[in-house]
């Protein structure tokens, strides 16, 4: 009965995305009162049928309904409810499913919320956004039902990849699924404004809290899957370059450019061809993401074949939305009015080479995600890793800390080059400082060595705005700038540091024997086995001393019996000064046992600084909000 | 010119949009094209480990005919369903040596015995050394090499029933 309940609100939820589409073009096209009036309210009630849809399914999850096909593949009975309740997003018809709920609530949203567009405008804009969902609707409608049943119903399910068996998959998914659809409607708005002509600051600033808020989701997505990849693959790494980790950076890339630029349409009146030239962008690359992730095109040899029709379909949906959008763009933008002009070196100037550099990172990370398939067209096989990824992007991304550290010190609209030298000073020095310090005492490469004195000299650069003002009275927005810049820092910082002085040992112990790593003595104790909800273990323990003091980590070797699977659990104490990594590896039948052990100095700042970057988004979108709510209040007295 | 340039973007994204399809389009085709097609095997000696069969050595595999070397261990579960393929390749009259990769005799005697036992002669490698030195990555994986010990096909991964007659045919013509 759920599932039944579930399709039909997923069939009238098209139906009226449908018909949200055929209003707005009627309203956009006549003029008419009546079908602009019917918009907002069919936004609002397609919104919510796609989240009692979604509701249908978690509800067929957690009851473990195994008449339901997709329960039976991806649930099992004995699995922690935590696992169940993620489990309805983690496989590929629940995630489609719950991408349109979040695109569905996020239309709802700005039909109730947004007052400051021009009507027309913002029947364009829902009218896009409903077209993006009719495109989903009707790709999990016809290739990939959730709610399909199976007849006999199952005994019992077929369990969940125990990889994804881990909280992190209960929030990750969704984090980064809300920031792609935060950045749609972003796209949305772009769309609506270019087909209005509307492009200005009131357009910006009714972009840009969607902008913000995507754009923390995203942070808080990437930070998250950064650590989940850390410490559950059991590699040691935090970053891959894989073309999955790509996909949701590419986004990210786009939309902080984005962020900036959209700063400058709404304050400044300027850069608004290049402001919905990026919206456009950033919703592509979010589309790419997922059609990656889903085609399963760029799996590597050992994976497992995906359906290609699933794959078609999302190209298809690609081509339609960036196609259109591009082809809107270039008909369009021409005629709207160009905004107000700058001098080169100016706050706008510092924003306009921000985005130069992150778009050219942008461009080195989609090249090289797509550069195999590239290859293959020529009959040549081959994979694009860290080598050409680190080596390309690196010196950009170190370039971009440079203009991240002058831009917040500029002035709006022209500023003098000697003045800003002048402001500059205490970066360079703490920069210079730092970059002496470490030749003479610890020297680390070269890479390294910029990356830690570049984050010294942004650390200090980043937080001189708010030096010597009243901190009550620097708005919100200010400090979320500080904190995200600071955050950029203290990820960097975290990122040399463990790229310098990262110890590692890989040795087959034996009992009793003591390993070095680092500044720690690593002693295996023993092994014995364990039992969890559905798996067995081995358990190593490991005692490791430093200075006297003694802590016990415990790595496993996990079995599962459903499917058979073999993960390694790895154990991480975390120390005031970095982390010691540990995994359990396999016997080698003469009583010793692998090993591989890490000293990650400082690495823990990584993902500390994504935090931060977040928060600061999260300032500025609670500053902005604030100081709009009071100029609406100041307005209504007037 | 101007109005030119703004229809740039729609076009490469076009180009992009061309060359992913293509891609998704094609046959996928995940075979790993061996480096290692037309050098000689290196240099092997590895040990007998079943009763009555020889181990693997130079001398052995450089002379005496085209044939198949399969990599595989009693303990990896793809070997046991790929072993169906290669009783067949060996009726068919394909000689077929095997290398067991870190086994042990009487786990890889109660596996002959359970699955079948196509093999004429079988080396030792506990430790891996020959899989490396071959670029093997994983087991089952196997090469057809022809009488001088060149190698002159990789197949990673399980030998289908549908590579049985792809197999057969390369050593006929290694010949």
């Amino acid at each position: 009965m759920t599932a039944e309940l579930g399709l039909a609100a997923l069939w009238l939820a098209a139906a009226l995305a449908a018909l949200q589409v055929a209003m707005a073009a009627l309203g956009l096209a006549r003029g008419q009162a009546a079908p602009t009036a019917a918009v907002r309210p069919i936004a609002i009630v397609q919104g919510g049928l796609a989240a009692l849809a979604m509701a249908a399914l978690i509800a067929l999850f957690l009851a473990s309904d195994m008449s339901v096909r997709l329960v039976v593949e991806n649930s099992h009975s004995a699995k922690p409810w935590l696992y169940k309740f993620a489990g309805a997003w983690g496989n590929h018809e629940g995630s489609m499913l719950l991408w349109v709920t979040i695109l569905g609530l996020a239309g709802g949203a700005v039909a109730i919320f947004e007052r400051r567009l021009p009507e027309r405008t913002l029947i364009a804009t829902l009218g896009a956004q409903a077209v993006i969902a009719l495109g989903f609707y009707a790709f999990l409608l016809a290739a990939s039902n959730p709610f399909a049943r199976v007849s006999p119903a199952a005994r019992d399910g077929l369990g969940l990849n125990p990889l994804l068996q881990d909280p992190g998959l209960a929030f990750h998914p969704p984090t980064l699924y809300i920031g792609y659809v935060g950045i749609s409607v972003a796209f949305s708005f772009a769309v609506g404004a270019l087909v209005t002509r509307d492009v200005g600051p009131v357009f910006a600033k009714a972009m840009r809290p969607w902008v913000l808020g995507a754009w923390i989701f995203l942070t808080l997505g990437i930070t998250a899957g950064s650590y989940w990849a850390y410490y559950e693959l059991g590699w040691g790494g935090w970053w891959f370059w894989d073309p999955v980790e790509n996909a949701s950076l590419m986004p990210w890339l786009a939309a902080t450019a984005l962020l900036h630029s959209v700063t400058v349409l709404a304050t400044r009146d300027g850069l608004r061809a290049w402001t919905v030239m990026l919206a456009v962008v950033a919703f592509s690359m979010s589309m790419i993401g997922t059609f990656l992730v889903r085609s399963g095109i760029l799996t590597s040899v050992h994976a497992f074949a995906v359906d290609p029709v699933r794959g078609r379909f999302i190209l298809v949906l690609l081509a339609l939305y960036t196609g259109g959008a591009l082809a809107l763009f270039a008909a369009r933008i021409g005629t709207v009015r160009a905004g107000t002009t700058f001098t080169l070196v100016s706050r706008e100037g510092g924003l306009v080479l921000n985005n130069l550099l992150l778009s050219v990172i942008l461009g080195v990370v989609l090249i090289g995600t797509l550069y195999p398939l590239v290859a293959a067209e020529f009959g040549v096989q081959l994979s694009v890793g860290p080598p050409f990824f680190n080596a390309a992007a690196g010196p950009i991304a170190l370039a971009l800390m440079v203009a991240m550290a002058v831009g917040p010190l500029l002035r709006w609209r022209r500023d003098d080059a000697a003045a800003l030298l002048d402001r500059m000073i205490w970066p360079i020095a703490a920069a210079g400082f730092t970059g002496a310090g470490l030749v003479a005492l610890a020297p680390p490469g070269v890479m390294p060595l910029l990356g830690l004195s570049l984050a010294a000299g942004l650390a200090v650069a980043s937080v001189l705005p708010v030096i010597g003002r009243n901190p009550w009275r620097t708005p919100l927005f200010t400090w979320g700038m500080v904190v995200a810049h600071l955050g950029i820092a203290v990820s960097l910082a975290g990122m040399a540091c463990d790229s310098a002085y990262t110890a590692e040992t890989l040795i087959a112990a034996r009992v009793g024997q003591p390993v070095r790593v680092g500044p720690f003595t690593v002693r295996l104790d023993g092994i014995k086995p364990v039992i969890g909800d559905n798996w067995s273990a081995l358990e190593a323990r490991l005692s490791a001393t430093r200075d006297d003091d003694t802590i016990v980590l415990r790595p496993q070797s996990r079995f599962f019996a459903d499917p058979v699977t073999t993960t390694s659990e790895s154990a991480i104490a975390t120390f005031r000064d970095g982390q010691l990594y540990t995994v359990l590896g396999r016997p080698d039948g003469e009583g010793r046992w692998q090993l591989r052990l890490w000293w990650k100095p400082f690495v823990t700042l990584i993902w500390f600084g994504g935090g931060l970057i977040a928060l600061g988004g999260l300032l500025s979108l609670v500053g902005r909000w604030r100081r709009e709510r009071r100029a609406a209040v100041r307005e209504a007295w007037a | 010119m101007r109005r030119v340039l703004l229809w740039t973007p729609l076009v490469a994204f076009v180009i992009v949009l061309a060359v992913v399809a293509s891609g998704l389009f094609r046959p996928a085709d995940r075979t790993v094209r061996s480096a290692l097609i037309g050098k000689s095997l290196p240099d092997v000696t590895l040990p007998a480990i079943a009763p009555g069969k020889p181990g693997l050595s130079n001398a052995s595999l450089r002379h005496g005919g085209p044939r198949l070397l399969n990599i595989f261990g009693s303990w990896c579960i793809p070997c046991a369903a790929e072993t169906p393929q290669l009783l067949r390749l060996k009726a068919m009259g394909v000689p077929i040596d095997g290398i067991a990769i870190r086994d042990t005799a009487p786990d890889l005697r109660d596996f002959l015995a359970r699955y079948g036992d196509p093999y004429r002669a079988i080396g030792d490698d506990s430790q891996s050394r020959v899989q490396l030195a071959l670029g093997s990555a994983g087991v089952p994986e196997s090469f057809v090499i022809d009488g001088n010990g060149t190698i002159v096909l990789q197949h990673v991964g399980v030998i289908g029933a549908d590579d049985v007659e792809a197999i057969a045919a390369a050593v006929r013509s290694a010949r």
